[in-house]
């Protein structure tokens, strides 16, 4: 197509925007041609959410201008940005749970048309783009990917000339990202521009022609994805060079030491999902990953774990031989296991409280931090200043609230706590979610580190990147059941995402069908492919 | 039972369930927009006074009814800038409203008590109400019709029309109507002024229609029945209904057992049964449910637009 001669589809010049104590973007330019798949690369808290905010006219920039094919343009609500044939597809969807498609992508149109009409024209899409969505099931019954569908149908249902795609593969398997990517190509060669913002870096290089890097709001570079590599972007975006994760290969895997076999529990109604006899064993040494599209019953077992969920339980989870499944979560603490679950303002700390506080609240028997039910206050603090030492976690002391530090600071926090209880087993989940680069590959080198020394390491995760760099073996969890482990030396991603979309390879022989499978089966997530 | 029996103990439940289910419907559109409006007797209560005062002022009960769901939708508004605008914590700020509005309508009301006014009564002509079953059909005051009609109409607007999918999508999830572009505070103070106005007229129905005079307290609790019935109805127009007309027939026992001369029960424990049924009722939906509910996810959240 010939798109020389014109002006970009959309031009920022000097865009800034500042909140009370940051300045969340400095004077931000850059170009998205026509038809181009434009990448908008930096950390967590680079300014990339603000400026396509900005954008989208979901908020106004204080000073700067925004050119739309050529002409200064100001948009100060999202309907105005629609207007102009801006369409974004959200991190976290805007979708109404308890509506139906249908409804959702009414409410996401200016002036919809008839339900009828409206229907015929969803129904257009899907077929003309290759998308399976039924527009009258409801938005809660539906799986993560289809979702998704339906903020890209909205989008497309308005003839973009121009797409913002915030974060869009974080929950979705490696078919569904393939899918997705075909879409947009197709969209880019018809002409409509894309934003695509990410930290996935290979998916980058997969898609986007061009790249803007931002740190601290500041654009510190532009680059063309396709001759870069993942690791000199990374340190574009980070503004210096990456650690690399220590050599696991002289790690010596012993005996079993973490073993649960056919684990079974109900998953809280009405969204829960139920384990279906779950089993698998991490042995001394070894890093066991987990992982699965959010929802697959992640958190349920996460809580049966730690003991958080003892009701109606069945199975068994030995550590060293010694039955766990009774104990509370202070007993399977005493007795070597500590976790760490996926939410951590809130679920693993007490954002109210001191790290002092919230050290003592999971370290309390192991650590001594308490005796006869008095608190030892000195000895609490002193582990805290300990963790924070050791995990270079940036906090004012222990005396610092939980709610006072950055989701990357907290989570090293979180995780030094466990892991300097000096645990025989630890399970965590999302040991990385929304935490930048530099903290992210600290936490990971503790963990490596835990498991040298002889404990076993089970880390749930629905970022398969962090999984396939960290872990010794995986296995994939798929509406509360748990596929045959894989080593991850010479793993099949293939077959990896086939398990997470919840085809079982026919390598896998029968289906575990224990003919019990009750509520759950209401909501199998459509195949991905 | 004689017919002219039967004709009049459903007339009856009409009126007991009439305001019940006007005030529950402007309950229930301000629930669906996300809002907890625990202030329904106050208004309903404020509603009942101003309309006997000009009723009785002007001789025109239908001023009467108008003026009741101006001056509760004065209240509401008064709760939707403290729990929209300033963000107050809705379920205090709904008691406060409650409490106000008792207060409050004693004081107008003070001058009235002991007179009576002319009342909303039948509408149809002489002719249509002359035997029991005419009489069940048109010999009802226009409140009651107007009752059934809301239903249809808010039943029309939350599943049909485009503004009443916007409310429930601002009653699901703020943030998200709100980033796609939607007036969230807005859509909310309408909901709250409708619900103000329904209550107001649910209000002025018994001091302009089952009692045609005022007394402090003239509502005695009705307002808490209503919002407990926008649970039981699970935020549905036509469960509304249906629970509406339930609840009056409970709480006309007390008078149909005297008629029919039952006296094995004593009258005071019949007349606490909607107050004792309230509760039961949502007992057994609640433990029914398990944790899940139909209630709108942002219901009781206070919205600030994202920084």
């Amino acid at each position: 197509m010939a798109v020389e001669a014109r002006a970009p589809r959309l031009e920022l010049k000097g865009i800034s925007k500042r909140f009370p104590g940051v300045v969340a973007n400095d004077h931000v330019s850059f170009a998205v041609p026509a038809g181009a798949i434009h990448a908008l690369l930096g950390e967590n808290g680079a300014g990339k959410s603000t400026l396509v905010k900005i954008i989208y006219g979901v908020q106004q920039a204080d000073e700067g201008e925004i050119a739309f094919d050529g002409e200064r343009v100001h948009i100060g609500s999202p309907r105005e940005a629609r207007a102009l044939g801006i369409g974004m597809v959200f991190q976290h969807f805007s979708l109404f749970e308890a509506m139906t498609v249908l409804e959702n992508i009414a409410l996401g149109m200016d002036e919809p048309p008839p339900r009828r009409e409206l229907e015929a024209r969803v129904r257009e899409v899907l077929d003309s783009y290759g998308l399976s969505l039924d527009p009258h099931r409801h938005v809660h019954t539906l799986s993560v990917g289809e979702r998704q569908r339906i903020e890209i149908v909205r989008a497309l249902l308005q003839q973009p000339k121009l797409l913002i795609m915030d974060e869009p593969t974080s929950v979705l398997t490696p078919q569904e990202v393939e899918q997705l990517f075909e879409t947009l190509r197709r969209l880019a060669s018809e002409g409509c521009s894309i934003l695509y913002i990410s930290h996935k870096l290979h998916e980058i290089k997969a898609l986007c022609e061009s790249a803007t890097v931002l740190r601290g709001g500041k654009v510190v570079g532009t680059c063309d994805p396709r001759e870069e590599s993942a690791r000199s972007m990374a340190e574009l975006m980070i503004g210096g060079s990456l650690k690399d994760l220590s050599d696991k290969a002289g790690c010596v895997h012993g005996e079993d030491r973490f073993v649960v076999a056919a684990l079974s529990a109900p998953g809280e109604p009405p969204f829960g999902t139920s384990l279906k006899k779950v089993s698998f064993s991490v042995r001394s040494g070894e890093i066991f990953g987990i992982a699965g599209v959010a929802g697959n019953g992640q958190n349920e077992l996460l809580a049966v774990l730690s003991g958080e969920e003892r009701k109606n339980v069945s199975g068994s989870i030995r550590l060293d031989g010694t039955e766990l499944a009774r104990l509370s979560v202070g007993g399977r603490r005493r007795a070597g296991l500590a976790s760490s679950p996926e939410e951590r303002n809130g679920h693993a700390a007490v954002p109210g409280m001191s790290l002092a506080d919230n050290a003592l609240l999971s370290a309390r028997s192991r650590m001594g931090l308490a005796s006869g039910g008095v608190i030892k206050a000195k000895k609490a603090r002193d582990f805290a200043a300990k963790v924070i030492d050791a995990f270079s976690v940036k906090a004012t002391g222990p005396g610092a609230s939980a709610g006072s530090l950055s989701g990357g600071n907290l989570q090293k926090f979180v995780m030094g706590r466990e892991i300097m209880q000096n645990p025989a087993v630890l399970v965590v989940s999302q040991p990385t979610w929304g935490v930048d680069a530099g903290a992210a590959s600290f936490i990971r080198q503790a963990m490596i580190d835990l498991a040298a020394e002889g404990a076993a390491v089970l880390v749930v995760s629905q970022d398969l990147d962090e999984l396939l760099e960290l872990c010794d073996r995986l296995a994939v969890i798929n509406e509360g059941r748990l596929s045959e482990p894989m080593d991850v030396k010479g793993i099949s991603i293939e077959r990896v995402g086939l398990l997470m979309g919840g085809i079982h390879g026919s390598g896998r022989g029968a289906e575990p069908e224990d003919g019990t499978a009750p509520a759950g089966r209401a909501r199998h997530p459509e195949p991905a492919l | 039972m004689s017919l002219d029996l039967l004709v009049a103990i459903l007339m009856t439940i009409a009126g007991a369930a009439t305001p019940l289910l006007i005030a529950g419907l402007g309950e229930l559109v301000v629930e669906k927009s996300g809002v907890l409006n625990l202030g329904v007797e106050g208004m309903m209560l404020i509603g009942a006074v101003t309309g006997f005062a000009v009723a009785t002022s002007t001789g025109l009960p239908v001023l009467g009814a108008l003026a009741a769901m101006g001056a509760a939708a004065l209240a509401a508004a008064i709760f939707a800038v403290l729990v929209l605008t300033l963000m107050a914590n809705q379920v205090a700020t709904g008691l406060a409203l409650t409490i106000f509005g008792t207060g409050v309508s004693a004081l107008i009301g003070a001058p009235f008590v002991g007179i009576t006014t002319p009342t909303l009564g039948p509408i149809f002509p002489d002719f249509l109400t002359s035997s029991p079953l005419l009489r069940l059909v048109f010999g009802h005051s226009p409140l009651v019709y107007l009752g059934l009609l809301l239903t249809l109409a808010v039943w029309w607007f939350l599943n049909r029309a485009r503004a009443g999918l916007i409310l429930r999508a601002v009653g699901e999830s703020d943030s998200a109507a709100h980033a796609i572009g939607y007036p969230v505070l807005k859509v909310r103070y309408l909901a709250v002024l409708f619900g103000g106005a329904m209550a107001g007229l649910a209000g002025s129905y018994y001091s302009l229609v089952l009692t045609p005079m005022w007394a402090e307290r003239l509502t005695a609790g009705r307002g808490w029945i209503a919002i407990a019935l926008v649970v039981f109805a699970s935020w549905r127009p036509g469960r509304m209904l249906a629970g509406a007309y339930l609840f009056g027939l409970v709480m006309t026992m007390e008078l149909q057992a005297k008629a029919a001369g039952f006296n094995m029960v004593a009258p005071e424990v019949l007349a606490a049964l909607p107050y004792i049924a309230t509760i039961a009722v949502l007992a057994i939906i609640s433990a029914a449910r398990r944790g899940g509910t139909a209630a709108p996810a942002c219901l009781g959240k206070p919205f600030r637009a994202a920084a």
